[in-house]
């Protein structure tokens, strides 16, 4: 499957190091998204990595919108693109978040870092479908406040009735008179119905095993919980092996797994 | 509600009997603090504890050139201060509400005197107390880790 040309139409800078893009299709498209999954986003003449969805997943104009942190030479490529420029995307890959089986269930998010990114899209359906849930709950954690990907969207959000919207910082700030503590601080005084909640989480891997742990703790089945795995990915389509994780090539059983899947398989160190 | 129902809420109190509950309950009175006010203050003498119903605190220290750093927030539900329950007994950080804060507010010395005095109370409210120390141990570890920096900066 070949790179299909998009060019960047939208450059919203998020942080320091993070840009949101918009994408229009230069001649055809590819097929439509489902939250969580991803495309492979190939920067001419550096390289090709995957980068998830973190836009509206239901529009139908053919854009994407993924949001790239600049962490090496694919990325920084990537991030570097300016309105105007092409890139070639591959995709839809992977599995998604399957937010329609939380029907009816409350809903808790939690996201850190820029794994607030391919929970957007989920965040976005809840919203729009949010009679369907009881209750939707984003708990979402930031190094420092100007590290928060989507802050003015999050800053709206929290006013949305019936979307609760906790905002926590790891570090110190002056300038932040919200929470500060890592999010399984919230996550463990919450009131919860484990019986009849999902759980979504995105983050760096300790963060989601340490925010399933405390939701196990407090009676969550390991199946109500879902978490994003990354690995590094090459063709994304199940042949090359490189994004294995045990039994699991994550490019096509991922990178969303319940958590009675990963749980195990995270516990074994990387090769 | 009665406040010995309220302190079913509180991990602390959580393995206590409904009896024991009430005991604990009777230690306590409800208290409220305005904006900006002062819960207690780092080196003083640490007597209290508070289990927060509503509002945020905050837990901050002097660093010289940064002010007063805060470290921690605590919210609803969760319980300030432990400092009264080993020696020397003093506060090591100090406690502001930055909004309007409701707390219980426990007679900490005749709490100690009944977990003295009544080891099968004295036992399961250790443990209650562990617990949540256990927990913002590992949170405070997490945060340490540093998880959410670029790789590039490590
Ligand atoms: C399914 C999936 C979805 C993804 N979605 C996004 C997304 O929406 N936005 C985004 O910016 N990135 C996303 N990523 C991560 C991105 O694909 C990788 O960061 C990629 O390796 C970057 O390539 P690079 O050439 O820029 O840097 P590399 O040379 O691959 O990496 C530079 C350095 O960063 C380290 N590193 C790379 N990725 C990570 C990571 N995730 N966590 C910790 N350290 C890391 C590497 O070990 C290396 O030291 C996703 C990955 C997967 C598997
Ligand atoms: S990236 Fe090739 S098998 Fe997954």
């Amino acid at each position: 499957m070949l790179p299909i040309p998009y060019r960047v139409i939208g450059r919203h800078v998020e942080t320091r190091d993070s840009v949101t893009l918009d994408l229009e299709p230069v001649r055809e498209q590819l097929p439509p998204f489902r939250p969580g999954q991803f495309t492979m986003l190939y920067a001419r003449g550096v390289g090709e990595i995957a980068i998830s969805i973190s836009g509206d997943a239901s529009r139908a104009d053919g854009i994407l919108t993924q949001t790239i942190r600049d962490v090496g030479a694919v990325s920084h490529a990537l991030h570097a693109l300016t309105p105007g420029e092409v890139l070639g995307a591959r995709g839809p890959f992977g599995t998604g978040w399957r937010f329609d089986s939380a029907y009816g269930r409350e809903v808790v998010i939690v996201a850190g870092g820029v794994g607030l990114a391919p929970l957007r899209p989920v965040l976005i359906e809840a919203i729009n479908g949010r009679a369907d849930h009881p209750r939707t709950v984003l708990i979402a954690g930031a190094r420092t406040p100007s590290e928060f990907l989507f802050r003015e969207q999050l800053d709206s959000w929290a006013s949305i009735p019936g979307l609760e919207v906790v905002l926590t910082i790891d570090q110190p700030a002056q300038d932040w008179a919200g929470p500060v503590g890592f999010v399984t601080e919230p996550l463990s005084r919450l009131q919860l119905r484990p019986g009849s909640t999902t759980a979504f989480l995105c983050g760096p891997e300790p963060m989601m095993r340490f925010s399933a742990a405390v939701l196990i703790g407090r009676g969550m089945a390991e199946k109500d919980i879902r978490i994003s795995v990354e690995r590094n990915m090459k063709c994304g389509v199940g042949l090359c092996g490189h994004c294995q994780l045990g039994p699991l090539l994550v490019c096509r059983d991922g990178p969303v797994v319940d958590y009675a899947l990963a749980r195990p398989l995270l516990a074994v160190r990387e090769l | 509600m009665t406040s010995a129902e309220q302190f079913s809420e509180f991990a602390p109190f959580q393995r206590l009997t409904p009896t024991q509950r009430e005991a604990v309950a009777q230690l306590a009175r409800p208290v409220d603090f305005t904006a900006g006010s002062r819960l207690f203050e780092e080196g003083q003498d640490a007597v209290g504890c508070w289990l927060i119903q509503v509002g945020q605190v905050a837990l901050s220290t002097e660093v010289p050139g940064r002010g007063q750093v805060v470290v921690q927030t605590l919210g609803p539900g969760e319980v300030l201060g432990w400092s009264w329950l080993v020696p020397p007994h003093q506060w090591q950080f100090t406690a502001t509400a930055p909004g309007p804060v409701s707390a219980m507010e426990l007679d900490t010395a005749r709490l100690l005197a009944l977990a003295e005095h009544e080891p099968a109370m004295g036992y399961p409210l250790a443990l209650g107390f562990c617990e949540i120390l256990l927990t913002r141990l590992q949170s405070a570890r997490a945060r340490l880790l540093d998880l959410y920096a670029n790789p590039r900066e490590r």
